[in-house]
C-alpha cells in the first residue's frame, strides 16, 4: 500500500498547482497593493493651481475624512473618471482633493473650467515627488484619508459610481463616527 | 484587442536610454546606481528594470534615486525608500524575512528532497536479489549473442 | 473565402482528431483491428486540413486581407515578405494555430514512420496524440478564432510589433513549437504504454529517436530566444528568468532527464516508472507553459493578450490532459516491473544522479516563477521574484551536474570497481587540478570566485571527456576506427560527446560574460573616441536612412585596435511607420572571443548623441553551445541502431514470405 501511495504524489502536487493557477485568474498581475495602507499619508506641501504662493500640506487636512485624487490633462482614464467625481462632489458627500501630477498649468485650468471642478483645492506636483512619496504609479490613483491623516484605502484606476457607493462612502461615514 | 494593445504598447519599444546624463564622483556611485536601477522593477512598463523603461515615471525614479545616491544614500537605503513607497514587488530580488524564508530556503529543500529520493532508491536497489535465469532463459540468451554483431563498446 | 476555407478546415480537423481520438484508442482496448487500422489514414487527414488552415491564413497576410481581424492586428501592406509569413505566428491565436499545425505533422510523422511498431501501440499513440489536438482545436474554434473577420475592413493593418521583425524572431517560434509538440510524441508513447501495461525496453527504443528530436528543436528554439532577446533588446542581456523563458527552460530540462532517463530504460530496463513520469511532466511543462502565456497570470514581458477566460479554457484542458495522465500514471505505474539492478557505483546511478538534479532544478525553476503568484493568493503580500533569486539559485544547485556529467560517461553499466574508476578519471582530475590552481590566480579570476568554478568545472568536463576519447581509440586502432565509427558505428557516442562539450562551452560562455563585461554610458560627438577594454571606439555621427517600413537614424562607430581599424559598426534608432515610439537595433561586432556591442541612444543636441557600449568577453559561446547540444543530440538520433531494426524487419517478413 505505501509503495503506491507515492505514486500519487505529481497528481497530489500537480492539483495543488491547479488550484493556485486558477486562484490567479481572478488576481490582477499588474495590480500593486499600496504600502501606505493604514500608515500616515507621507508629509507633503504643494502649491495650488493658478496660486502659486499658496501652498496646501497634509497638515492643514489634519481632523477631517476626505480623497485625494491624483489625476492629469494627459490621462485617459482621468477624463473618464471625471464625471464621477463631479457628481460625487456636487452630492457633497465627501471633500474632494486634487493634485495635478507632473501637468500644464493652463491646461489644466481649462479643463476644469471646462469639465467642471470637483476638487475643494486643487494641489500642482511639477516634478512628481510627492506622487513617488505617495507611490502613484499610474493615474488616476485615489486615496482615502482619515481624520487622523492615516491612509485607509488607495484605489488605483478610475473610480465608479458603484465603487463609490457600495465601498467608499460607507467607509467615509464610518470613519467619520471615529475620533 | 484592447488587452492586445495594451500589451503592444507596454512592450519594450524603446530606445536604450543610456544613464551618462547621470554623473557621480565616485566609481562606488555610479556602480551602486546602476546595480540598483537594473534590479528594481518599472511599475509602469513592469516587465522591464527601472534602468531600461522608458516610461515618464521610471525617468523620474531614476532622477530621484540619483539625487539619492549621488548625495551619498546607501544603497539599503535607496531600497528601503522604494519598498516603503511601493512596497516589495519594486524588487526583483526578494527581501529576506521571515515571511519570505520559504523562498529563500526551498530550493535547498528541494535539493534535500532529491537527494533523500536518491538514497532510497539506490537502498532498495542494493538490497534487491540479483534476477537468475532460468536454464532454458539462460541457453536463448547464449544463443543470441552468439548471433548478433558484436558491438561490445556500446555507450 | 480564403478566410473561411480555413475557419471550415479547422472544424473538419477537429472532427477527424475527435475520431482519431476515440476508435483507435477503443478498438486498441477490445481487440478491433479495423479501428485500429483506421488511425493512419485519420492522422492523414487531420494533416492535410491543418495544412490547408495554416495555408489559409498564411495567404491572407500574403493578400493584406484587413478583413481578418488577426491579420488587421499584425499585418501590413508595407510588412517585408517574410515578417508577413512571420506575422502568422506573431500574435496569440495565429501561433495557436501554428501550435496546431505542427502537432498534426507530428502526427502524420507517427503515422508514416512507425511500420515497425505494433499497431495496437501506434492506434494509442496517435490516438493521445489526437486528444491534444481536440484541445487546441477547441480552443481556438470557442475562443480564438484566427479567421474571425472584422467589418469595416480597415485600410491598413496595424503592424507586426517591429521587436519581432527580426530573423530570429521569426523562426524561433516554429522551432520551439516543434519542440514543445514533439514532446507530445514521448507522452503518448508513455500513455500508450501505461494503458498496455508494457514498459519494457523495446518501448524506450521506440521512444527515443522522437524525443531526441523533439529535444533538439527545443534546444534551437530556446537558444534562438536567447540570440534574439541579446540582439535585438538593445540591452545586451541574453537571459531574465522572465516567466515565460522559464516556461521553456523547464520542459528543457525535464527533456533532457528524460532523454537520459530512455537511455537507461532502452539499456537495462531500469527507471521505467521514473522514464514515464518524465515523459508526462515534460509535455505537462510544455502546456503549462502556454496556459502561462495565454491566461494573463503571470507579469511577462512575452505574454500573449491576456484573457482570463481564455486561462479558464487552458487551466480545464491542462487539468485533463495532465490530472488524467498523472492518475493513469498511479494506477498503472506500480504495476510495471522494476528491470536491472544496479550497484552503488553504476553508471545507473550516475544517471539517477543526473536525473533528480535536473529535476530539482526545474522544480526550482518552477517554485520561482509560480511564488509570487502563491503568496499573493494566500494573502502574504505581493513580491516579485526575479533574476538575482534565479541567478543564486541555478549557481547553486548546477555544479553537481557539471560533475556527474564528467563521471558518467566514464562509468560501466550495473557496476564499477572504485579504484578502477578512479584510475580511468586520474589524468582527468590531474588537469583539472592543474586548471583550478590556475583559475584562482587573480590575474586569471580577477577576483571572482564564480570564474574559478566555471573554469574548474568547464576544465573538468572536457577533459574527461577527451580522456573518454583517447581511451576509445587507444582499444580501437586509432583515428581510422573513429572515423569508421562514425560512418558505422555507435554515432551516438559522438552525440553524447559533443553535447557534453556543449555544457561546457555554455559554462565558458555564461562565466566570461558574467564576471567580465563592460558597460559604458557616454555622451559622444561627431569625432569623439572612447575606450573600452583595450578597444577605440570613434563616433562619426548619426544620418537619416530609410527601410521598408521604418525611418531610421543610423550611428556610424569605427574600431580600431592597437591602431588599427578592425570594425565599424551602424546601431540605428528606427521609427516604424506604424508606431509611435523608436525602437533601437543593436549593432554587434562579433568574434569568437567577445562581442563589441553599440547601441545608440537619445540625441543630446548639438550633434551629441548618447551611446552605449558593451563588451560582452565570450557570448558567443552560449549560443554555440546550444549549436553543440543540438547537433550532438541530431547525431545521436542518426545512429545505425535505429536503421538497423527496420532493415532486419523487413528481411524476416520477406523470408517468411517466401518460406
Amino acid at each position: 500500500m505505501k509503495r503506491s501511495m507515492k505514486f500519487l504524489l505529481p497528481l497530489a502536487v500537480f492539483l495543488g498547482i491547479a488550484v493556485f493557477l486558477y486562484r490567479g485568474l481572478s488576481i490582477d498581475p499588474h495590480a500593486i497593493p499600496s504600502p501606505l495602507i493604514d500608515k500616515p499619508l507621507p508629509p507633503f506641501e504643494l502649491p495650488l493651481l493658478n496660486q502659486p504662493d499658496k501652498t496646501l500640506s497634509n497638515r492643514d487636512l489634519l481632523g477631517k475624512v476626505y480623497l485625494l485624487n491624483v489625476w492629469a490633462t494627459w490621462c485617459i482614464s482621468c477624463r473618464a473618471e471625471h464625471p464621477t467625481l463631479v457628481a460625487l462632489a456636487r452630492s457633497q458627500q465627501v471633500d474632494l482633493y486634487g493634485i495635478d501630477w507632473k501637468d500644464d498649468d493652463a491646461a489644466a485650468t481649462v479643463w476644469l473650467n471646462q469639465l467642471g471642478d470637483p476638487f475643494q483645492a486643487v494641489m500642482v506636483d511639477k516634478k512628481g515627488r510627492t506622487a513617488i512619496d505617495l507611490g502613484v504609479y499610474g493615474a488616476p490613483e485615489t486615496f482615502l484619508v482619515d481624520k487622523k491623516g492615516v491612509v485607509r484605502k488607495k484605489y488605483a484606476g478610475a473610480l465608479t459610481p458603484s465603487l463609490l457607493n457600495d465601498e467608499i462612502l460607507p467607509l467615509v461615514r464610518q470613519l467619520r463616527t471615529e475620533s | 484587442m484592447l488587452a492586445t494593445l495594451l500589451l503592444a504598447l507596454s512592450l519594450s519599444l524603446h530606445a536604450a536610454t543610456t544613464l551618462e546624463q547621470f554623473k557621480f564622483d565616485t566609481q562606488r556611485q555610479t556602480d551602486d546606481f546602476r546595480e540598483l536601477l537594473g534590479q528594481m522593477r518599472c511599475l509602469v512598463c513592469q516587465n522591464e528594470s527601472l534602468a531600461a523603461s522608458n516610461a515618464d515615471l521610471a525617468q523620474d525614479l531614476r532622477e530621484e534615486l540619483y539625487e539619492q545616491v549621488a548625495s551619498g544614500k546607501s544603497k539599503q537605503d535607496v531600497i528601503d525608500f522604494m519598498v516603503a513607497r511601493y512596497g516589495d514587488f519594486v524588487l526583483y530580488k526578494p527581501p529576506l524575512r521571515p515571511s519570505t524564508y520559504l523562498i529563500w530556503f526551498g530550493p535547498i529543500l528541494l535539493f534535500v528532497i532529491g537527494a533523500v529520493v536518491l538514497a532510497r532508491i539506490l537502498r532498495r536497489q542494493t538490497s534487491l536479489p540479483e534476477p537468475t535465469l532460468s536454464e532454458e532463459d539462460r541457453k536463448r540468451a547464449e544463443a543470441l549473442l552468439e548471433s548478433t554483431d558484436s558491438d561490445t563498446q556500446s555507450s | 473565402m480564403i478566410p473561411e476555407i480555413g475557419n471550415f478546415s479547422l472544424i473538419v480537423a477537429l472532427s477527424l482528431a475527435i475520431l482519431l481520438a476515440v476508435f483507435p484508442l477503443w478498438g486498441s482496448l477490445n481487440n478491433r483491428y479495423r479501428w485500429m487500422r483506421m488511425a493512419r489514414p485519420l492522422a492523414v487527414g487531420l494533416f492535410v486540413f491543418m495544412a490547408i488552415s495554416f495555408g489559409c491564413l498564411v495567404a491572407s497576410f500574403l493578400n493584406d486581407d484587413f478583413s481578418v481581424l488577426y491579420v488587421a492586428t499584425n499585418g501590413n501592406s508595407k510588412l517585408p515578405l517574410m515578417y508577413k509569413i512571420s506575422a502568422v505566428w506573431g500574435a496569440h491565436e495565429g501561433s495557436l494555430l501554428l501550435w496546431a499545425f505542427l502537432l498534426s505533422g507530428w502526427t502524420l510523422a507517427i503515422a508514416m514512420f512507425s511500420r515497425s511498431l505494433p499497431l495496437q501501440m501506434v492506434a494509442r499513440v496517435l490516438s493521445v496524440m489526437a486528444f491534444v489536438a481536440i484541445g487546441f482545436l477547441l480552443f481556438m474554434l470557442i475562443t480564438s478564432n484566427p479567421f474571425e473577420r472584422i467589418f469595416p475592413a480597415p485600410l491598413e493593418g496595424r503592424d507586426l510589433n517591429p521587436l519581432l521583425q527580426d530573423p530570429g524572431l521569426a523562426i524561433h517560434p516554429p522551432m520551439l513549437y516543434m519542440g514543445y509538440v514533439g514532446f507530445a510524441v514521448a507522452f503518448g508513447f508513455a500513455i500508450a504504454a501505461l494503458i498496455g501495461g508494457k514498459l519494457d525496453a523495446a518501448w524506450a527504443r521506440w521512444s527515443r529517436p522522437w524525443t531526441t528530436v523533439a529535444w533538439v528543436f527545443l534546444t534551437g528554439g530556446i537558444g534562438l530566444g536567447s540570440w534574439w532577446a541579446y540582439d535585438e533588446l538593445g540591452w545586451g542581456g541574453w537571459w531574465f528568468w522572465d516567466p515565460v523563458e522559464n516556461a521553456s527552460f523547464m520542459p528543457w530540462l525535464v527533456g533532457t532527464a528524460l532523454i537520459h532517463s530512455l537511455a537507461v530504460t532502452e539499456k537495462r530496463g531500469a527507471f521505467k516508472s521514473w522514464t514515464v513520469l518524465l515523459a508526462i511532466a515534460t509535455f505537462s511543462l510544455s502546456l503549462l507553459g502556454t496556459f502561462l502565456v495565454r491566461s494573463g497570470v503571470l507579469n511577462s514581458v512575452h505574454a500573449f493578450a491576456s484573457d482570463p477566460a481564455r486561462g479558464v479554457f487552458i487551466l480545464v484542458f491542462l487539468c485533463l490532459v495532465v490530472g488524467g495522465s498523472l492518475a493513469l500514471y498511479a494506477w498503472r505505474a506500480p504495476s510495471v516491473s522494476s528491470g536491472g539492478t544496479f550497484g552503488l557505483l553504476s553508471r545507473e546511478t550516475f544517471l539517477l544522479v543526473n536525473n533528480l538534479l535536473l529535476s530539482v532544478v526545474a522544480a526550482m525553476v518552477l517554485f520561482g516563477t509560480l511564488a509570487p503568484l502563491i503568496y499573493e493568493a494566500m494573502g502574504w503580500g505581493k513580491i516579485s521574484v526575479g533574476f538575482p533569486w534565479f541567478n543564486r539559485m541555478f549557481v547553486i544547485l548546477t555544479p553537481l551536474l557539471a560533475v556527474a556529467i564528467g563521471v558518467g560517461p566514464m562509468s560501466r553499466w550495473k557496476h564499477n570497481d572504485p579504484k578502477w574508476l578512479f584510475a580511468q578519471l586520474r589524468n582527468a582530475l590531474i588537469v583539472t587540478a592543474i586548471i583550478a590552481v590556475i583559475s584562482l590566480l587573480p590575474w586569471v579570476n580577477q577576483g571572482h570566485l564564480l570564474v574559478s568554478l566555471g573554469l574548474v568545472l568547464a576544465a573538468w568536463i572536457v577533459a574527461s571527456h577527451v580522456e573518454n576519447l583517447r581511451l576509445r581509440i587507444r582499444n580501437r586502432r586509432g583515428i581510422q576506427a573513429v572515423w569508421q565509427d562514425l560512418r558505422n558505428g555507435s554515432r551516438s557516442y559522438y552525440g553524447m560527446w559533443l553535447a557534453h562539450i556543449g555544457v561546457a562551452a555554455f559554462i565558458i560562455g555564461i562565466t566570461g560574460v558574467t564576471n567580465f563585461e563592460i558597460e559604458r554610458d557616454l555622451r559622444m560627438a561627431p569625432g569623439q573616441k572612447a575606450e573600452m577594454a583595450g578597444y577605440e571606439f570613434v563616433f562619426e555621427g548619426v544620418v537619416k536612412s530609410m527601410g521598408p517600413n521604418y525611418e531610421a537614424d543610423r550611428g556610424r562607430v569605427s574600431i580600431y585596435q592597437d591602431g588599427e581599424k578592425i570594425g565599424v559598426l551602424e546601431p540605428e534608432k528606427r521609427v516604424y511607420f506604424s508606431q509611435a515610439k523608436p525602437m533601437t537595433e543593436a549593432a554587434i561586432d562579433i568574434t569568437w572571443s567577445r562581442d563589441l556591442y553599440v547601441s545608440l541612444g537619445e540625441p543630446l543636441g548639438n550633434g551629441e548623441w548618447a551611446l552605449r557600449l558593451y563588451y560582452k568577453p565570450f557570448v558567443r559561446w552560449i549560443w554555440a553551445a546550444a549549436i553543440l547540444m543540438a547537433l550532438g543530440g541530431l547525431l545521436s538520433v542518426s545512429d545505425r541502431r535505429y536503421r538497423i531494426l527496420r532493415r532486419k524487419v523487413s528481411v524476416r517478413i520477406g523470408a517468411e514470405a517466401r518460406a
